[in-house]
């Protein structure tokens, strides 16, 4: 039963990630005063992707081709042990949170690999600036978790967030520092600004899309899907390990039900957090980034020293 | 039995060294085997045309060379066969030896920690003995070449053997030395090059100066047993005051360290590894540094008595600086050899750093946890046994095929040499820590052992040990974006020199093999850790006295070293998932035969021309760590531009970058001076005059009668 309903979930973030990023281009069409596309634009988009031709360099090679199928299945991987609506998720115990991280490592190196194996120097270019980011994100990343773990002596994510629940609302130092840290390190990973930014073409100020850029048709429809879902995943990560309240903990359906209301709505308010700070805050220079990241990792570290010494019982 | 193969796996391999020495004996022996037939030995038909056909002049010395080799794999798999029954068995196996001093035998014994290790070095030489035949066919130029590569390579790999046999402080030393002095010729092998002949010099100091420390560090325990009998038993028996045992800890660590690698005493790592011929780089990197751990583990764990935390502390904070330091100039390094060198220091270092939790944990009062620290450090020094190994060797196939170990003379390998750089690729991700390969496991253990730390209650260590995660944590980050460099540079991108676009992938298949089998055990461990998990128990039983906390959830699937709830890992299903996805998508998306994707130019913005020389280079690829760490590094960057007519118009600019090791500066070059400078002063007494000298004589003999009056 519930290994039926794991997939069920992970079916449910593969379908409704892209919305989540038709509703941030949404809000950001509003905020910068411009008419928005539909809701459903970013689905009508990978289906004209699936629908077309694909077109590769003759210079690419086999792993060229298969990047997406890689990037793609270690998103959903991830996607299927982060607990969405119900933390009872059999499926978080066969890879816990150090594994996800890396699943998202795993992505990561494939697409940097991909980027480099055309022979341009867009692609190169992208791969060291993205392997540059992570570099600094992904500690960060881990340290912020790691606080979580640690308070709930549990890398398990369904239990750790159990435990949170558990918890009740106590405002604790150490979570607030690995919020902070988690939402710096979020932005970074998921290239918004002011780290990259996913609407830019120019050459000199891109990351994420330099690695893509010679990507098109089928394979672009799975690597913009992958970024989705890596952007849902972030989002369900910050709203369900730090405000986790209102997730079911059985198969009720009823509090499915609430369940999915409630995560619906702590990511409607994220992305419009992420949508009005896309609009008021400029791109940073490359070499600004890793002030930026630097702070995350410091604040992760702050977090996980703040939970050992103040909180941890003896 | 067990004994039997482990002694077998020494001779064979000094066997191996004696038939190298044949190389040149050709005539002797081919006049020697006619003569037998001429007095009417008879053999069976087979053999005698087999014996024929081998010592003619032409087969003679690639028949020999296999031999050799064969002997080796011989060994390794002897090794592999009493390390694995060693531990399955959980016995330990004791032997005296009729060799060496009159009151001291050499002792032999063979346990569960020295059975592991039997077996790391034991896949090694097997995959090595794979790899050589095709390897050495280069020196047939050079006639005698063979018979001193051949001859030290079985000595060393015997010492490597003995050292982990050893059970007394005489024999265990013996076979440090031969391990140790036999690799130094091994280094300098292809000694006709300046820089060879002093990275071997260097290396030899370094060696010895070690070697020194491990003797002083047995004396000191020595020293406090019962009977002087320098026996390892005898030392287990010795009770140490903490000071004491804290002089011998500190020995040991500079002694087995310099061995190790461990920062500051790796530079001679980095200049050693690359001269050697691959297959050696690869037997020193993954496995001589594997046995000073062993020798480390062994003389702190066991004949030191009681651990200190304090020493895990040192261990954290030497390990982390090793593996910080080791990564960092891994990532500024382009010649292949070298840069592995460096990354075999940042293993080294995590391994250290996970033994340091491992005592910090165990003086704590937790063995438990202790042990699944022990473990870890031991899971990763297989794992980097394996893929460093494995690169070693690849690289050897790439210089091989590409007469060049510089990554930025490559590029565009995977087309032209597909199996390699699938193997290669294996390697890359394992050392990266990617999930479903090896090197994930460990340090998935590694982090499940730091994040433990809330059961200590020193508060010191409790706020240290988060630092040494995080710095664990940008570790392997740094990795994989070093490898990421490493792989797409030399394997991806359009080739960017003539040696590049003309090579073609290795014909022969031993050396292929040796790859595969290393690439297949790297996914193998990484997709079912369990097996490595529990031969490991039974080393954590002997040396720490505790298991894994929960050990009946480590089955071969399912990972879960402290409890499910806590902690849980099962890469087959991980794998089935990868499968499961990655195939209905493939599927899904392929099953239009009308889709399939046309070839065409590559997107150059409409401008044409796009070349070689506007790719990334490693040197390009690594700019953006250069600017952001940029104190880490000695750096010496030079950009020299020339104008042309044209105002602000360059018409060439030359880019020049030196990375030098800190370490030199700071602590070398002035022990060099002071080496120098007391030298200097002791040289005022010898002035060559014979009077001087009877002068000197005179009063020594003046002070000695006074002395003894």
């Amino acid at each position: 039963m519930n290994w039926i309903f794991a997939f069920i979930q992970t079916l449910l973030f593969i379908v409704l990630a892209p919305l989540l990023v038709g509703w941030v281009k949404w809000w950001k069409c509003r905020l910068q005063n411009r008419k928005a596309p539909s809701l459903l634009q970013p689905y009508r988009d990978l289906l004209k992707l699936t629908h077309k031709q694909p077109v590769v360099s003759h210079t690419a090679s086999w792993l060229f081709i298969a990047t997406p199928y890689i990037v793609f299945s270690a998103m959903i991987l991830a996607a299927s042990v982060v607990p969405l609506i119900s933390i009872d998720l059999p499926t978080a115990a066969s890879a816990d949170v150090i594994v996800l991280v890396g699943f998202f490592a795993i992505a990561r190196f494939f697409q940097a690999l991909a980027g480099m194996d055309v022979g341009t120097a867009f692609g190169g270019m992208g791969a060291s600036r993205e392997m540059t980011v992570s570099t600094l994100a992904e500690p960060a990343m881990l340290m912020a978790i790691f606080t979580l773990t640690m308070a709930a002596s549990s890398t398990n994510l369904a239990s750790a967030i159990g435990y949170v629940l558990d918890q009740g609302m106590v405002l604790r130092p150490s979570f607030v520092f690995a919020l902070f840290a988690m939402i710096l390190v979020a932005i970074a990973e998921t290239g918004r600004i002011p780290v990259d930014n996913p609407a830019t073409h120019l050459e000199l100020t891109m990351i994420h899309e330099a690695m893509i850029l010679e990507y098109s048709g089928r394979h672009l429809a799975l690597i913009e899907w992958a970024s989705a879902i890596k952007l849902m995943l972030y989002g369900v990560l910050i709203s369900n390990i730090f405000f986790p309240w209102g997730i079911a903990v059985d198969f009720a359906p009823s509090a499915l039900g609430t369940a999915l209301l409630w995560l619906l709505l702590k990511l409607a308010v994220l992305a419009v957090f992420l949508a009005i700070t896309e609009t008021a805050l400029a791109k940073m220079r490359l070499f600004r980034v890793q002030e930026f990241l630097s702070f995350a990792y410091l604040l992760g570290l702050l977090g996980l020293l703040s939970h050992i010494i103040l909180e941890a019982s003896r | 039995m067990i004994l039997f193969l482990a002694y077998l796996a020494v001779v064979l391999s000094l066997s191996s060294a004696l038939l190298a020495l044949l190389i040149r004996q050709q005539a002797v022996l081919a006049t020697g085997f006619v003569k037998a037939r001429d007095k009417g030995v008879r053999l069976p038909p087979a053999v005698e045309k087999f014996l024929v056909d081998a010592l003619s002049p032409t087969r003679f010395q690639s028949r020999l060379q296999q031999l050799v080799f064969l002997c080796l794999g011989l060994a390794g798999l002897s090794a592999i066969l009493s390390g694995l029954s060693v531990l399955v068995s959980d016995s330990i196996v004791r032997d005296q030896l009729v060799l060496g001093l009159p009151w001291l035998p050499w002792h032999v014994r063979l346990d569960s920690l020295s059975g592991f290790f039997y077996l790391i070095i034991g896949l090694a030489v097997a995959a090595v003995s794979l790899f050589g035949p095709g390897y050495v066919k280069d020196y047939d130029e050079q006639e005698d070449s063979f018979t001193v590569l051949g001859l030290f390579t079985g000595i060393f790999i015997a010492g490597m053997f003995m050292v982990l046999l050893a059970d007394d402080a005489f024999f265990f030393m013996i076979a440090w030395e031969l391990m140790s002095v036999a690799s130094y010729f091994l280094v300098s092998f292809q000694h006709q090059e300046a820089a060879n002949r002093r990275a071997a010099f260097l290396y030899l100091i370094m060696a010895e100066v070690g070697a020194i420390a491990i003797i002083l560090g047995f004396g000191v325990i020595a020293g406090f047993s019962a009977d002087y009998s320098f026996t390892f038993d005898a030392f287990r028996d010795t009770d140490l005051s903490v000071t004491w045992a804290s002089v011998a800890f500190i020995l040991a660590l500079l002694g087995f360290g310099m061995k190790a690698g461990l920062v500051p005493i790796h530079v001679w790592l980095p200049e050693a590894h690359p001269v050697a011929p691959s297959h050696i780089s690869a037997l020193m990197s993954g496995v001589m540094l594997k046995v000073a751990l062993y020798g480390f583990i062994r003389f702190c764990f066991e004949l030191l008595g009681d651990i200190q935390w304090e020493w895990g502390v040192v261990l954290l904070v030497i390990g982390a600086l090793s593996s910080l330091g080791g990564i960092f100039y891994a990532m500024m390094q382009n010649n292949l050899k070298r840069l592995l060198a460096y990354s075999s220091v940042e293993n080294i270092g995590v391994i250290f750093m996970v033994l340091g939790l491992s005592m910090i944990f165990l003086d704590q009062g937790h063995p438990e946890i202790a042990a699944l620290g022990f473990m870890a450090a031991l899971f990763h020094a297989f794992n980097h046994a394996l893929f460093k190994n494995l690169l070693f060797l690849g690289a050897g196939v790439i210089q091989h095929q590409v007469h060049s170990l510089n990554i930025d003379d490559m590029g565009g390998l995977i087309k032209r040499m597909p199996h390699t750089s699938k193997l290669f690729l294996v390697a890359c991700m394992s050392i990266a820590s990617l999930p479903l390969f090896n090197g994930f496991v460990s340090e998935w253990l590694a982090f499940q052992t730091a994040l433990r730390v809330d059961v200590i209650d020193n508060a010191v260590l409790r706020s240290l040990i988060p630092v040494a995660a995080a710095a664990l944590a940008l570790t392997a980050a740094l990795a994989a974006a070093c490898f990421v460099n490493v792989y797409g540079v030399m394997f991806l991108g359009l080739p960017r020199s003539r040696h590049a676009e003309k090579a073609e992938e290795t014909q022969d298949k031993g050396m292929l093999a040796a790859l595969s089998l290393l690439a297949g055990l790297c996914f193998l461990v990484g997709v079912i850790p369990g097996m490595v998990i529990s031969l490991l128990n039974n080393v954590s039983i002997q040396i720490i006295g505790n298991a894994l906390p929960n050990v009946a959830a480590v089955n071969w699937f399912w990972l879960a070293p402290v409890s499910a709830e806590q902690a849980s890992y099962a890469a087959p299903l991980v794998l089935f998932g990868v499968l499961l996805v990655g195939g209905v998508s493939f599927w899904y998306l392929r099953r239009n035969s009308a889709l399939e994707f046309k070839r065409t130019e590559t997107w150059d913005c409409g401008y044409g021309g796009l070349n070689n020389r506007m790719q990334y280079n490693s040197v390009a690829f690594m700019m953006p760590f250069r600017r952001i760490f940029a104190n880490v590094w000695e750096l010496d960057e030079k950009i020299d531009k020339k104008s042309s007519d044209v105002p602000q118009q360059v018409s060439e600019i030359r880019y020049q970058l030196q990375v030098d090791d800190h370490s030199w500066r700071w602590i070398y070059n002035p022990i060099e001076r002071l080496v120098y400078g007391i030298a200097r002063i002791i040289g005022r007494l010898q002035t060559g005059n014979i009077r001087i000298y009877l002068a000197y004589s005179f009063v020594t003999l003046i002070f000695l009668l006074w002395v003894v009056s």
